[in-house]
């Protein structure tokens, strides 16, 4: 690099534009903050819903399925079963409380995980509240 | 070896590469639960192999970075470490707190081990990446916490370098983004926009600091160019990283419930993110170019120039194909992802520890500069033939998620996620394979640590 560009110039531009775009970031971030509840009013949270995603969590669902987009891609996507399951948290318990323990021979299956009534409740609630989150339009169809 | 007290990254050198071996392993396992869905199931379902997996990623990249700034900050700041015991202390904490957990995953259901670790009372756990309990969580947090001021305490009481302030404001931030992993909303949506503060903010933000730092000290060491140029170099690449790639973070709130105006700040910012890793290569080649001497350790200077271009390719490249908005809707949480995330934790983060490991390792098992030929000519080897398998691995999931996208997405008939899976079946034996040459390359790795030891260094 040529001497009029000095190392104190490139020093002041790395502290210089880190510390703008570190500030535009928050300042977009509070925006952010704000307008996500507006965003998504129509997904409500009610405390089933947050008993579903304590139980999303402690089997750590999104170590196969991703939800929006997010997780790993060894199973379907679940932002939108809700939907592709017909707008049926009746059919999202009805699945997963029917997986067989051992697996299906030869192909991937997903664990039996022995949830209780209310425990199934719970987790087909919180996949109807992730349903109802304005994606802005994906996935591009019910498929996922 | 300059100061007795670098000899401490030792240690975590070689807890690094054994756990590189676990983490290949499970790699394999779920290959195979990729087309023999039913492989180890239930005994280690998909999911657990997959914490196993990344888990492992992450910790021994850590013990990497943190073995790196063992032997780097005590040499730049020529000084002994402030507390060698300290830093031995915390090394075997952290192994514990490593190995314990993985050992959590594998032996009990995830969610006993949510239980037992009293999950509830602070739920951290069952996301991306931050599956370890919340136990596990805090154990990382006083880790660095004591690494930070160890190293800290180095750099102030010796010479002050650029390459030490960078290395330490890069470890500072991966500290102190890792904080927000400990919240937790109900929210899906500011869970998600949080999430990415440690991750992206990670990967795309303050280890780029970390990555530049320990390249421009090689390549210092390696290339013996004018510390003035190098700094200045690694100014401009680091000011690079975090103008585009702090704003860049808007790529990941496309389509999670955040507003519309993010596909802008995203896609222009994250466009502008290869540039960074670009200079680094253009650099890493200059320097090389214009050495003032020919190190006897080739193996590292071609570590340090593979870590430059495959950082690039998978960041750079494989990053640009799926940032902009529009091309992230088709490809959003596809094999695509996953074949991006590959090549990039590999060219960059993997690399520059194997760069750094490279370098330092001979002088650490108390040779003068360099390892024999006959060691150098294996390592060299052991880097061909990982870094090709990568590109494989990377070009099999690539083409696995071109089709996936096209047969799931684009079509006019879309088809069920299960139904295009099975499709893709020859794609993900080929990676298979792939993986396997990797495993291979790494074996032959290792083996390069016990070949030619006795024989006398290249003088060059
Ligand atoms: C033998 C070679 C390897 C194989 C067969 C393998 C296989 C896999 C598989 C099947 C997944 C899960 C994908 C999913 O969620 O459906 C995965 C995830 C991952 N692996 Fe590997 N892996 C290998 C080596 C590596 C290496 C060397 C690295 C580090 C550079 C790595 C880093 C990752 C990362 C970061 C993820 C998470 C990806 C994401 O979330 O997009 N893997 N791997
Ligand atoms: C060394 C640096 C980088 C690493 C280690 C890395 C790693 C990763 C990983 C592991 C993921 C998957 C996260 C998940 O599981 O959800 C990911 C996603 C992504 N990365 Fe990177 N990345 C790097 C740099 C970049 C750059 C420079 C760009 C853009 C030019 C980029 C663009 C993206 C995009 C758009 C996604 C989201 C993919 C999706 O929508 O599914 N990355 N990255
Ligand atoms: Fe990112």
């Amino acid at each position: 690099m040529s001497q009029t560009f000095t190392k104190s110039m490139a020093r002041n531009i790395f502290y210089g534009g880190s510390l703008f775009f570190f500030l535009l970031f928050i300042a977009l971030s509070v925006d952010t903050s704000e307008a996500i509840p507006k965003q998504n009013a129509k997904a409500i949270i009610t405390p089933q819903v947050a008993m579903g995603k304590r139980i999303w969590e402690d089997n750590d669902c999104i170590g196969c399925h991703t939800i929006l987009g997010e997780g790993a891609y060894f199973a379907p996507e679940l932002g939108n079963v809700y939907k592709r399951f017909g707008n049926s948290t009746d059919a999202i318990k009805a699945f997963i409380k029917s997986r067989p323990k051992n697996g299906i021979p030869g192909r991937r299956s997903m664990p039996q995980f022995n949830f209780n009534e209310k425990q199934l409740s719970a987790i087909a609630a919180f996949l109807k509240y992730a349903s109802e989150i304005d994606t802005n339009g994906w996935p591009p169809n019910i498929q996922g | 070896m300059k100061y007795q007290s670098q000899a401490v990254a030792k240690y975590y050198f070689i807890a690094a590469i054994a756990l590189f071996v676990g983490q290949i392993l499970f790699g394999l396992i779920m290959g195979l639960q990729y087309v023999m869905g039913d492989f180890l199931f239930p005994e280690i379902p998909f999911n657990v192999a997959r914490m196993v997996h990344t888990n492992l990623l992450i910790v021994w990249l850590l013990f990497g970075f943190m073995g790196s700034a063992y032997y780097l900050v005590p040499e730049e700041a020529e000084t002994e470490l402030f507390s060698p015991k300290l830093a031995l202390i915390m090394f075997w904490v952290f192994l514990a707190a490593g190995v314990l957990t993985i050992l959590g995953y594998l032996m009990v259901p995830y969610a006993t081990l949510a239980d037992i670790t009293g999950n509830s009372l602070l739920p951290t756990m069952g996301r991306e990446f931050l599956e370890q309990p919340t136990i596990t969580k805090i154990g990382i947090v006083v880790v660095a916490l004591a690494f930070l001021f160890n190293i800290g305490m180095t750099a102030l009481k010796g010479r002050k370098t650029v390459i030490t302030l960078v290395l330490l404001i890069g470890l500072l931030g991966l500290a102190v983004f890792f904080l927000f992993s400990f919240y937790n909303p109900i929210n899906l949506v500011k869970d998600k926009f949080y999430w990415w503060w440690v991750v992206h903010l990670w990967v795309e933000g303050v280890w780029e600091l970390i990555l530049g730092a320990i390249l421009a000290f090689v390549l210092i060491k390696t290339t013996g160019v004018d510390r003035e140029v190098i700094e200045k170099w690694l100014y401009i690449i680091i000011a690079m990283s975090l103008i585009t790639g702090i704003i860049g973070t808007g790529h990941h709130y496309y389509w999670i419930g955040t507003p519309r105006y993010w596909q802008w700040w995203g896609s222009i910012f994250s466009a502008m993110e290869p540039i960074p890793f670009f200079m680094m290569t253009i650099f890493a080649f200059n320097m090389v170019n214009q050495r003032r001497r020919n190190h006897p350790n080739q193996a590292a200077v071609l570590w340090a120039l593979g870590t430059s271009v495959m950082a690039f390719l998978g960041a750079g490249v494989w990053g640009f194909m799926h940032t902009l908005a529009p091309v992230n809707y088709y490809t959003h949480g596809t094999q695509i992802t996953a074949a991006h995330g590959h090549l990039a934790f590999f060219g960059a983060y993997v690399m520059i520890v194997l760069t750094m490991i490279s370098y330092a390792m001979p002088m650490l098992r108390g040779r003068e500069a360099a390892n024999s030929n006959k060691s150098q000519v294996v390592e060299m080897w052991s880097f061909w033939l990982m870094t090709v398998s990568m590109v494989f691995i990377t070009l099999f999931l690539t083409g696995a998620g071109i089709a996936q996208v096209y047969l799931q997405r684009y079509s006019d008939t879309p088809q069920a996620f299960m139904v295009v899976q099975e499709k893709l079946a020859t794609f993900y034996w080929m990676r298979e394979v792939a993986g396997v040459v990797f495993l291979i390359g790494l074996i032959t790795y290792i083996s390069s640590f016990f070949v030619g030891g006795k024989e006398a260094e290249e003088i060059a």
